[in-house]
């Protein structure tokens, strides 16, 4: 990659465009991150405004956001159901992606296109499918039904990542254990898992974030048992209630913030057990 | 032992294939179950629900059977075994507490029915028999004309095109050819063109902002490209309600924006920025530009620096080795990415539904809408299955271009 | 690692969880009660739900909703009831026990008032529907800020209209009902003709003109919580509130929020149980409890909204400030109770229309 530092023989007019083009990706960066910093100073204000500035700062919200029992259940509900749409995207997903690894698999395109699917189709058209759906098998108003498509809406994530991480790895090695006489399971859980788990972890950790954040889903699917942390926050902004909302907000940054760095320390070490040079 | 010959060989090999495969689809039959239980039957019941509408035929049999029978033209009222056939309907749906339910079904076709229909099913189970074609003039003069008649008949078939000519701004009259909705409830084919617009206007701002950002982080050394690529990531993985709220903050009446221009002295008044389309686009933008700087920004990193040098070298000015050189290699990232951004736009419900206001609205909304107040189910679900039908297709498209499994989430 | 976390633990505990999970929907002795939220539901769990509670032992649940009928009726018809009792306007009342959404109430078993009066004369007419009690009267006002205009503010209904004499946004409940009515009076219509011009299509034409000619100062809102905090925030300069918010505003938030009430709109509200519901017995039993005297009276020390009942009016303390705040307290300016057989017969056409004029 060239360095970013310019060539004595640019003219002026191609050093303006240089520092141009700094100020206006600066900009840019500026707009994608701003408005999630904005949110940060107002979850501490002691007053329940929406606005600067700020007078006094104090932990207000984060006290009513962890002992008011609304919102308590609704932080529980979001994480059994993200916890168990996890569980059940990633080991379906990433069976999935092993088994279209396979070389010249025919329709693997067509299979390709279906499982990511639920990336692209509207979540409200789901939603309303869900909802006739599941109603007629009658478990719509039931964390299970929730369950069921988040995991669904999380399993493209899972397939996606894993599928990544399985193109660079060596197949010989799988090969090579085959050879030496071991079952297909075994191969795969003491060769291939140890070196792609942290891709797996990574869609799994995919699938937990968007089950966590789903909303509309759960605004179709579920009944006042069922509400989750994204439904309490969608009630709280149509009646712009409750400062409580922007302390789970930060809350929320604060999760996806670590979920960055996770993922981060899994991409390398994902390069690092595969050998991979990139 | 036997020589193995070379056919022997190529078999065997096929035949070893064959098992890989069926393995490997063995693999992935799990998921494809799960995946058709959950998705694809559920996003099935919705086309279902668009044409399957058997309220009348199930609740008014009777009558359905005697106007199939008497089979005349629409322009007629039909004679009395109808109205008698209808009588007993109407009786065993009062007693089933249905008579609401088909009362709004029919109001959904023609203003006023629920009115007329519940008129006559208060009334009756004071008459025990016939005549009935009087009993039905009495409870209100419409009965005697052959417009409510036609409306039954427009519903008699268990599957029916009316909600997909409703999704469509279009209806069918009494005596049953295609029509225009009146004036005033015209509002879908707007709702269509307004979504499109909306999606290709965040796709153009997505394109105008995003190029120049991904074309920068592509040229940075690693280390500062992967730095800076934070800024993109954590709003990617901030949670989208967290996202909205924050652009409410941000844009509201007393918000930072305003604030800031007052205090510079820019304006007098505070601008409205938001519960309007700017608002909308806006967020919508910040949304999904990670969406778009991703994959541009992984096509851009692969494109090998030496192919500009070589046409600078060759002659070209800065501006044509970008034009003609490096700008047709960018085109699949930019074109998925794009393509990518305005499929998901289209199916926006959140951002719209918070940030916009009553004439924001886009095609998701009115599905959600139509579930939820006017219960229309079988509307909601022509507009949800118009909706797919246009991702899908869109879709394909992205799949010709860019292929599934080249989705870069960072 | 990851070798560690066999496959198999992983599947027992999978399942361990989602055996547990149907529990996770079903409710033992809870009621679910959906009621308008803010200030109102407050009064609800001060003065009904946590009495009940005590007496009976049966928790509640309190859910917001939006007052449609198509949220009850999706519940019904797709077989998951997840409200047992809701709190409803008339229109809705009498509408959804047509479609035989709502259990039949029986009027019998209701008690007689603190004063002996047997039910069937305690209650004001109209109060007791074959599948919903009424509980209190509340009333649809112009609200505006004192503070900011101080002797300025709207003294009639025409003032709303005025954008010219009033500049500034307007707040309106995003629903026909109210919207026209106000409409046609500004309009000029008399009181007493307004359903009747609203029943023609002339009429209703008329009502969209005079809407068209602010719609775009109107900030629409869903939620009873709402047009307060538009008001603190500056957003509106005056809004069309339940009066009930406004007052509670005042008194929790020592706002100086003052209720412009020519014109205003009284709407009962009663208590429904939803069909299908699997706590019958204990809905039916909150439903009588909330709708007796006392609880009646209780509630008006939370919120001025008036009871339904003849005998609870004799059981609010005179010290009780929002004695004066009751819709009937004799206050100026023309004032009408809602048509709710008119609303209940055409709600669906005024809601479509209404909804294609907003999208517009």
């Amino acid at each position: 990659m060239s360095p970013s530092t310019l060539p004595l023989y640019t003219t002026p007019v191609q050093r303006m465009g240089h520092w141009a083009l700094q100020i206006f990706c600066g900009a840019v960066l500026l707009f994608l991150i701003a408005p999630v910093l904005v949110v940060v100073p107002l979850a501490f204000n002691n007053e329940p405004y929406f606005h600067f500035p700020v007078h006094e700062y104090s932990l207000r919200w984060f006290r009513d956001l962890f002992t008011n029992p609304v919102w308590l259940h609704a932080i529980a509900n979001s994480m059994i159901t993200a916890v168990l749409a996890t569980l059940l995207a990633t080991a379906l997903g990433t069976l999935a992606a092993v088994g279209l690894n396979h070389n010249n698999l025919p329709g693997k395109r067509l299979i390709m296109a279906v499982l990511v699917s639920p990336m692209i189709v509207p979540v409200v058209v789901l939603a309303v499918g869900s909802y006739f759906f599941f109603s007629k098998l009658g478990i719509a108003n039931n964390l299970l039904g929730i369950v069921l498509v988040h995991a669904v809406l999380g399993m493209p994530f899972v397939v996606i990542t894993v599928t990544a991480t399985l193109g660079g790895f060596d197949m010989n090695l799988m090969r090579a254990a085959r050879g030496l006489g071991a079952s297909r399971f075994l191969a795969f859980r003491r060769v291939m898992l140890p070196i792609v788990w942290p891709g797996v972890l990574s869609g799994a950790l995919f699938a937990f974030a968007t089950s966590f954040d789903e909303v509309v889903v759960v605004l179709f699917l579920g009944g006042p048992e069922q509400t989750t942390l994204p439904r309490q926050m969608w009630t709280g902004l149509r009646e712009q209630l409750a400062p409580t909302i922007l302390s789970a907000a930060f809350m929320l940054i604060l999760f996806a913030i670590c979920m960055l760095l996770l993922l981060e320390w899994l991409r390398r070490r994902s390069v690092a057990l595969r050998g991979v040079v990139e | 032992m036997a020589a193995i010959s070379s056919l022997d060989l190529g078999q065997r090999l096929r035949k070893a294939e064959r098992r890989g495969h069926l393995w490997a689809y063995a693999l992935i039959a799990p998921l494809f179950i799960f995946v058709a239980l959950s998705f694809l039957l559920p996003l099935g019941t919705v086309l279902l629900n668009s044409v399957y509408d058997p309220i009348i035929p199930d609740n008014l049999a009777r009558t359905v059977r005697a106007l199939g029978a008497w089979n005349g033209p629409r322009d007629q009222a039909p004679p009395e075994p109808v109205y008698a056939a209808l009588a007993q309907d109407l009786k065993v749906a009062v007693q089933e507490q249905k008579a609401g339910s088909i009362a709004n079904r029919l109001n959904i076709e023609e203003s006023g029915l629920r009115t007329i229909f519940m008129r006559a099913a208060r009334r009756v189970s004071s008459q025990e028999d016939g005549p009935w074609a009087p009993f039905f003039e009495a409870a209100d003069p419409a009965w005697a004309q052959p417009a409510i008649w036609g409306t039954i008949r427009n519903l008699s078939s268990p599957t029916h095109a009316l909600f997909f000519l409703s999704a469509l701004d279009a209806r069918r009259l009494p005596d049953g050819s295609v029509a225009a909705q009146p004036e005033d409830q015209r509002i879908h084919v707007t709702i269509y063109l307004r979504t499109l617009g909306v999606a290709f206007t965040v796709t153009l701002m997505c394109i105008l902002l995003g190029f120049p950002l991904a074309y920068l982080l592509a040229h940075l050394r690693d280390k500062t490209a992967n730095l800076l690529l934070i800024l993109v990531l954590l709003p990617f993985w901030t949670s989208l309600l967290v996202r909205t709220t924050a652009w409410m903050v941000v844009l509201q009446k007393e918000g930072v924006v305003n604030s800031l221009l007052q205090a510079l002295g820019l304006i007098a008044e505070p601008l409205p920025l938001v519960f309007n389309r700017f608002g909308v686009v806006t967020a919508m933008t910040h949304i999904l530009l990670p969406f778009m700087i991703l994959p541009m920004y992984s096509v851009m990193r692969q494109i090998p620096a030496s192919y500009v040098r070589a046409a600078r070298s060759l002659g070209a000015s800065p501006t044509t080795a970008f034009l003609r050189v490096y700008l047709p290699q960018c085109v699949p990232g930019v074109g998925a990415g794009a393509l990518l951004v305005f499929i998901l736009a289209l199916g926006y419900y959140i951002t719209p539904a918070l940030l916009g206001g009553s004439t924001d609205q886009m095609i998701s909304y009115f599905v959600a809408d139509n579930m939820g107040r006017s219960l229309n189910w079988g509307l909601a679900s022509a507009l949800a299955a118009i909706l797919l039908a246009a991702v899908l297709v869109l879709y394909a498209l992205y799949d010709r271009i860019a292929g599934p499994g080249n989705l870069k989430l960072g | 690692m990851f070798k560690k976390i066999h496959l198999s633990a992983l599947t027992v505990v999978s399942a361990a969880v989602i055996a547990v999970l149907p529990s996770t929907g079903a409710a033992q002795q809870a009621l679910t009660v959906a009621s308008w939220g803010g200030a109102y539901t407050n009064s609800q769990v001060e003065a009904y739900h946590k009495p009940f509670t005590a007496k009976t032992g049966t928790k509640i649940t309190s859910v917001d909703w939006g007052g449609t009928l198509g949220e009850i009726s999706a519940q019904v018809k797709s077989g998951n009831v997840k409200w047992d009792v809701v709190d409803l306007e008339a229109a809705e009342a009498l509408k959804g026990c047509e479609e035989g959404l709502l259990e039949r109430i029986d009027p019998s078993k209701l008690p007689a008032g603190a004063d002996g009066t047997p039910a069937a004369k305690d209650f004001s007419p109209g109060m007791v529907l074959p599948c919903a009690i009424g509980v209190i009267t509340y009333s649809n006002i112009v609200a505006y800020d004192k503070a900011k205009m101080g002797a300025n503010g709207p003294k009639t209904l025409e003032d709303f209209f005025n954008v010219t004499k009033f500049p500034g946004k307007r707040g309106l409940k995003k629903d026909p009902s109210v919207t026209l009515e106000w409409a046609l009076m500004a309009d000029g219509v008399a009181v007493a003709d307004v359903y009747k011009v609203l029943s023609t299509p002339a009429g209703v034409d008329r009502a969209f003109k005079k809407l068209d000619a602010i719609k775009s100062s109107i900030v629409w809102w869903t939620a009873g919580a709402q047009p307060p905090q538009l008001l603190a925030a500056g957003e509106v300069v005056m809004t069309h509130a339940w009066h009930g918010r406004i007052v509670d505003a005042n008194v929790k938030e020592k706002k100086d929020f003052a209720v412009m009430w020519d014109g205003q709109v009284q709407i009962p509200d009663l208590y429904a149980i939803i069909k299908g519901t699997k706590n019958l017995e204990a809905a039916q039993e909150f439903v009588r409890f909330a709708s007796s005297s006392q609880p009646l009276a209780d509630q008006a020390k939370y919120i001025p909204y008036a009871p339904t009942r003849n005998s609870s009016l004799a059981l609010i303390p005179a010290s009780n400030p929002n004695k004066a705040w009751l819709p009937n307290a004799g206050h100026p300016g023309r004032a009408m109770a809602t048509n709710s057989q008119f609303w209940m017969e055409n709600q669906d056409d005024l809601g479509k229309k209404f909804a294609a004029w907003l999208a517009k």
